[in-house]
């Protein structure tokens, strides 16, 4: 178990960066998950920590020792991290007690003690007699908690996961989840988690890093990054928030202000401190919108209806300003056509601060 | 049938026979002819031919001898190919596209060639240990004639052929496998012998049965270094035997024949089992490992590498230019003794000779034209036939490349030792038996790039051209072959240079008038003449150098792997 930190980590390849300035601490026992789009950096930041590749410039540090950076880089072997692939790197050529049992042997620990801690780890994964198989006639699902196994084995202070569960199927991974939550719980370890799934990350982090082309854009708490963006990316990346121009109209008073949106005021939460200002975004939820046929709103055309099955998602454009789509649900029975009219309402949103505020 | 579905039915059945008949007369007619020489001389069943040969020590003592330099020479191909390929591919050496150049560059040579410049560099004569007055007295015997000698030759040429095979491997090797290693605490050397090495079993396992086969069948490095230290191996015996007792041998020459043939298929049988043992398979692709940072042991293994390749590379070649500039045997080069008398001689003067540069050019141009026009349509059914018994004619091309070219001569002297029946035309004696053997042994060498051609073609783009209104042979002409033609024509470079010195299968089939540059050369060396000899082998390298400059031009358009020089 320890302490994480990254000090304006930046990873180039030849010029182009992968990573770019981020820090992050991970505190003794957090589970932190690394969210974002493909190709924004994550599986290069996993293996910056791990001493696969070596920092171009910034720092890391896994409990007080400093493992990269500028006075050079401790070896992977030498850093006590566990780490599971997407793809269980499991070796084929080995059983799979051999393959849990290979970093024991490496620190040539006595051959019953080292026995008996593969028949633990084996136990820990729910795969009690499998020992003896080869990875390769093994299911997906058992191939990756032999690959957990192997990493728990050596009781890592540092647990580093590379999408773990992107290759299994929705069942399999509901159930992988509860057990990596309940080995969270059970043994405290420190873990960096990475996925492109946000259900998975709200599910079993305590804070998510979102990250966006080589950067760090948010580092919150799933509530806070759901109701509290950061930024424009967090807004819209995070449960497929809509962003609406806005125009702050009031100071903020407790939390919230009075913003223009389309044509109608409406008070949204904000951070501390805005100030009237021109040109702000708002975020706002699809549960935020309603169907408002004679209240305050602006109308409206419903472009597409897709029926979903107990509810339907309906894309909306506003008649002042037709290049913005607005989504929402309507549960059952649906009224809504598409190429009908609408009035639509928005109860509640985010401002989102302006570029350059503090976070 | 409609006339409609016959029509189109039938280009497709034009061209499958048209294979069908030049891999019957290509490869299965000749092994099947070997078979029956052996079972069934003079057309009934008998096993004297397979008596006399098992009664003959001979026999025996030339097998233990192709057994012992096949198993040592194979060896040390696979630990200096293997140790070579994990240097080159896993660390951060530098240098690493000339490293690969050179390293594999033997491979390009031809053995003889190999072993006439190693044995000018060490034998009396040397001019090159005359250089530092090292060289041992005139009439010392060469080290090189001996069993250690023939197995440093085979490991030094086969070498790189396993380096190219665990290349391969290693690259394909997904680095997470590497990575979870090290997490787990294993240090660079430890996760090489325990993760690395262990999955490279079966690339290791196919690069020494290829070894083996090489080493067991070939000619020109036994015959250089072991004829003249009485030391036979079975291809040797085979010439001596034919040299001495011309077509009445012919059938004791095919049980021997036949016999380096199961040594070879035992090493194959040999690696097949080995491979099946464990459960080798990589299921997963990635990116390749990170390269490990020798760190201060960098430049110490550089220098190793370069000092390696000074040593099977440059020195060799060195030794060889040596030696085509002295006027004369044991006579030391100096400024004012280098003459370009040699090359005058075997380029002009000398009547063998010049045929020879003359047949070998026009041979290989042959081979190389035909195997390439063959290629395009054996490789068109082979890699988008929808049967599956096309797969078969892959195999059965394969065949005369992967038996020892031994074999291939001898079936090829038993098929045309009488005129060809019907037509009473008499190739034995002729240049064009060799350009039959040439035809069936080196047309894989022309297959193997294009059907990997093929492969990375779209097959989009052909049925684009159907949808068109092209018939097969219009399509054949018009999309496909330029589409494949780069690989095509890759390969037949490939069998250019291979076949422009090649001993093994002419030094069985030549005859006054027809001699090959290998066979020339051959016989120069025999007579003491080694200026001469190394003369032509200079320019045949000279020859090969700069095909391969021109074949490089072709790599932007060539599937990865066909050059095996380029990396
Ligand atoms: N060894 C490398 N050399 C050059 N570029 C690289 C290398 N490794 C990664 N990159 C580039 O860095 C960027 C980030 O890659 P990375 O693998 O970290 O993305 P990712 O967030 O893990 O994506 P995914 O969700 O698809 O796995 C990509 O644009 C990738 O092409
Ligand atoms: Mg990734």
């Amino acid at each position: 178990m320890a302490r994480l930190s990254l000090d304006n980590v930046t990873k180039s390849f030849a010029n182009f960066d992968a990573v770019k300035d981020v820090s992050i601490d991970v505190a003794d026992g957090e589970f932190l998950a690394v969210l974002g789009p493909s190709g924004c950096g994550k599986t290069t930041l996993l293996r910056l920590v791990a001493g696969f590749e070596k920092v171009t410039s910034g720092e890391i540090r896994i409990g007080s020792e400093v493992v990269s950076g500028k006075g050079g880089s401790v070896a992977p072997e030498k850093r006590r991290v566990g780490i599971v692939f997407q793809n269980y790197a499991l070796w084929p050529h080995m059983t799979v007690a051999e393959n849990i049992g290979y970093s024991l042997k490496v620190a040539k620990l006595d051959k019953a003690v080292a026995r008996r801690k593969v028949e633990d780890a084996l136990a820990l994964v729910n795969l009690q007699g499998l020992g003896e198989r080869r990875p390769a006639n093994l299911s997906g699902g058992q191939r990756q908690r032999v690959a957990l196994a192997r990493c728990l084995v050596a009781a890592p202070s540092l647990v580093l996961f590379d999408e773990p569960l992107a290759n299994l199927d929705v069942h399999l991974r509901a159930s992988m989840e509860d057990e990596f939550a309940s080995f969270h719980k059970r043994t405290g370890t420190t873990i960096v988690y990475i996925t492109h799934d946000q259900a998975e990350a709200m599910a079993l982090a305590d804070r998510i890093a979102v990250m966006d082309g080589g950067r760090l854009a948010q580092l919150a708490t799933p509530r806070e990054l759901y109701h509290e963006p950061a930024n424009e990316m967090v807004a819209s990346f995070i449960s497929q928030g809509i962003l609406l121009p806005a125009d702050v109209l009031s100071a903020e008073q407790a939390g919230h202000c009075k913003v223009r949106v389309l044509g109608t005021e409406l008070i949204v939460r904000c951070r501390p401190g805005e100030r009237p200002r021109a040109g702000a975004k708002i975020c706002c939820r699809s549960a935020d919108l309603d169907v408002s046929p004679d209240g305050p709103g602006f109308d409206g055309l419903v472009k597409r209806v897709i029926y979903q099955g107990g509810s339907a998602r309906i894309e909306f454009t506003p008649s002042t300003s037709p290049d913005i789509t607005l989504h929402f649900e309507q549960p059952d029975p649906v009224m809504l056509e598409s190429g009908s009219r609408a009035r639509l309402r928005i109860r509640s949103g985010w401002l989102i601060p302006a570029v350059g505020a503090a976070s | 049938m409609s006339t409609r579905i016959r029509e189109s039915r039938g280009q497709e059945m034009v061209l499958t026979a048209a294979v069908a008949i030049v891999i019957v007369l290509l490869s299965l007619l000749p092994m099947l002819r070997l078979i029956k020489e052996i079972v069934a001389p003079g057309g009934t069943l008998s096993t004297v031919a397979i008596k006399a040969g098992l009664a003959s020590p001979a026999t025996w003592i030339a097998t233990w001898h192709t057994l012992v330099v096949g198993i040592g020479g194979t060896l040390l191909a696979v630990l200096s190919g293997t140790l070579v390929a994990v240097l080159v591919t896993l660390t951060d050496i530098r240098a690493r596209s000339a490293m690969v150049l050179c390293y594999v560059m033997p491979l390009m040579i031809a053995p003889q060639v190999t072993a006439l410049a190693w044995l000018q560099l060490f034998g009396p004569a040397s001019p090159f240990l005359k250089l530092f007055g090292a060289a041992p007295p005139l009439g010392t015997r060469n080290p090189l004639y001996s069993t250690s000698g023939i197995i440093l030759l085979l490991g030094v040429q086969y070498g790189p052929l396993v380096f190219l095979l665990v290349r391969a491997g290693l690259r394909k090797l997904p680095r997470e496998l590497i990575e979870a290693a090290r997490a787990g605490g294993a240090g660079w050397f430890t996760m090489l012998v325990t993760i690395v090495l262990p999955l490279m079993t079966p690339s290791i396992m196919a690069a020494a049965a290829l070894a083996f086969v090489s080493c067991v069948g070939n000619f020109g490095i036994p015959a250089f270094l072991g004829i003249p230290a009485n030391y036979l191996v079975l291809p040797t015996l085979i010439y001596q035997k034919l040299a001495g007792g011309g077509p009445a041998v012919l059938g004791e020459t095919a049980f021997l024949s036949v016999l380096i043939g199961i040594i070879a298929m035992a090493g194959i049988l040999a690696q097949e089992i080995m491979s099946r043992r464990r459960d080798y398979r990589i299921s997963s692709t990635s990116l390749a490992a990170e390269p490990y940072e020798l760190g201060r042991w960098r430049p110490a293994v550089q220098a190793g590498m370069w000092l390696l390749i000074i040593v099977v590379l440059f020195l060799p070649l060195f030794g060889l230019v040596l030696t085509s500039l002295v006027p004369g045997y044991g006579i030391a080069l100096t400024a004012k003794t280098a003459t370009f008398d040699n090359y005058r001689f075997v380029l002009f003067e000398h009547d063998a000779a010049s045929r020879a540069f003359f047949n070998s050019f026009w041979l290989s141009i042959a081979a190389a034209f035909f195997a390439v026009l063959v290629a395009v349509p054996i490789g068109y059914l082979i890699a988008w036939g929808k049967q599956r018994w096309v797969r078969l004619l892959n195999l059965s091309v394969e065949l005369p490349y992967a038996l020892p070219g031994v074999v291939l001569a001898i079936a090829s002297l038993l098929m045309f030792l009488r005129p060809i029946p019907l037509t009473g035309i008499q190739l034995y004696n002729t240049v064009w038996i060799i350009l039959y053997a040439y035809l069936a042994r080196f047309l894989v060498l022309a297959l193997r790039p294009t059907i990997s051609g093929y492969h990375q073609i779209d097959r989009a783009l052909e049925e684009a051209a159907q949808v068109a209104g092209a018939g097969l042979f219009t399509r054949m002409r018009t999309i496909i072959f330029p589409l494949v033609a780069p690989a095509a024509i890759a390969g037949g470079l490939l069998i250019f240079m291979t076949a422009l010195s090649e001993l093994t299968v002419s030094a069985l089939l030549w005859s006054s008038g027809s001699e090959t540059i290998g066979v020339v050369m051959f016989s120069f060396e025999q007579g003491g003449d080694s200026n001469y000899a190394a003369a032509m082998s200079v320019i045949t390298v000279a020859v090969t150098f700069v095909l391969m400059l021109v074949t490089n031009l072709l790599a932007p358009y060539l599937p990865t792997g066909v050059l095996p020089w380029r990396d």
